[in-house]
């Protein structure tokens, strides 16, 4: 069931003109994929796996379009090789809004193991990271969104289980 | 026939169409054949031709053709499921199946054995697949065009390459001379 922060994201992308997301969900996203679904002016596309979804949003921004992509921090392991050598190499802005499991908060043990590589990874590869810990961090993801345009570069939003667990 | 007598042999079918190659031999063939500002060519990323296809026919009205391999769809297989569900007509994915991996030494690939990737197309949910030897390829890929329904064509070539040269082109240059096509 959609809430308001999900209102609000969903909201501030339509604002900073993204009209395409693809996703693979995860539990901490479920809201917010739930609205983009029903949201007019934004094609939501599920994709399989998240280096198939960053190939959806190469080509639907060649074709004139402002993508996002929605994923799981775990997914990182799979979308590496994507994001050097197609986002980055044709320097192709794609804000990714990533749900951060295995931070405090998280139940499952095993998420806590790519938690631990998340940053570092995220920091190897030049990727401008923003963490969003309490509800209030989310008031920067329009500047965020108008920045990776700026730069035409793959951004990695981080919302960990504090952010969602405060938001209302 | 081979890869390359086939891209050949498409040279006129493939004039105003918007055309995202695969990675390695396919791009470098095609860029020595017959390059344009309409080709898109991938130079790393292997897999992602039929997703990268997709997403632009999703976000353009100009007709889009995804060159792929047999190999980079196996490695992407889910792809066929998201193109099965989400049907562009003005989407076609044309998959040069020689049964081998081709940019690394002609490797065997699994479409040489048991598996085929027309079926599997068809089970994702693909309604338009079409099977078809090289030589029988630049017709069915015109009546595809003509029809204006998206469409599968698989295409049973020999295995084999030209030596081509690496493509040396600027990734932003090949981004941007091709948007500038897309736009126009």
């Amino acid at each position: 069931m959609a809430r308001e922060i999900d209102r609000q994201i969903i909201g501030d992308l339509r604002d900073n003109g993204i009209d395409f997301v693809t996703s693979v969900p995860c539990k901490q996203l479920a809201g917010v994929i739930e609205l983009v679904d029903q949201t007019d002016g934004i094609l939501h596309v599920p994709c399989n796996k998240e280096d198939e979804g960053m190939g959806l949003c190469a080509g639907a921004y060649m074709g004139g379009m402002r993508p996002l992509i929605m994923m799981q921090n775990t997914a990182l392991g799979v979308t590496l090789n994507s994001l050097a050598t197609l986002i980055q190499f044709y320097q192709i802005p794609l804000p990714m809004l990533i749900s951060y499991r295995g931070e405090v908060g998280e139940p499952v043990a095993c998420q806590v193991e790519m938690a631990l590589h998340t940053k570092a990874l995220l920091a190897q590869f030049h990727i401008p990271t923003y963490h969003f810990h309490k509800a209030e961090d989310v008031a920067e993801l329009p500047g965020i969104l108008q920045h990776t345009q700026m730069c035409s570069k793959p951004t990695a939003i981080l919302t960990d289980a504090s952010f969602w667990g405060s938001a209302k | 026939m081979i890869r390359y007598e086939l891209l050949d042999l498409l040279k006129p079918t493939l004039t105003e169409e918007l055309v995202v190659c695969n990675i390695g031999s396919p791009s470098q063939e095609l860029h020595a054949l017959d390059d344009q500002p309409s080709n898109f060519y991938m130079l790393g990323t292997m897999g992602l031709a039929s997703s990268i296809g997709l997403g632009l026919a999703m976000a353009t009205d100009k007709k889009v053709i995804a060159i792929d391999g047999d190999g980079s769809v196996l490695t992407n297989l889910g792809t066929l499921a998201t193109i099965g569900n989400n049907p562009c007509d003005n989407f076609i994915l044309l998959i040069v199946d020689n049964g081998s991996y081709g940019s690394t030494g002609d490797q065997p690939t699994y479409t040489g054995g048991r598996t085929s990737l027309a079926k599997v197309a068809e089970a994702c949910g693909c309604e338009n697949v079409v099977e078809c030897s090289a030589e029988e390829t630049p017709e069915a890929l015109r009546a595809a065009l003509d029809a204006n329904r998206m469409t599968v064509i698989v295409s049973k070539c020999e295995s084999g390459n030209v030596k081509c040269p690496v493509i040396t082109m600027n990734p932003i240059t090949i981004r941007e001379r091709f948007m500038r096509e897309v736009a126009r």
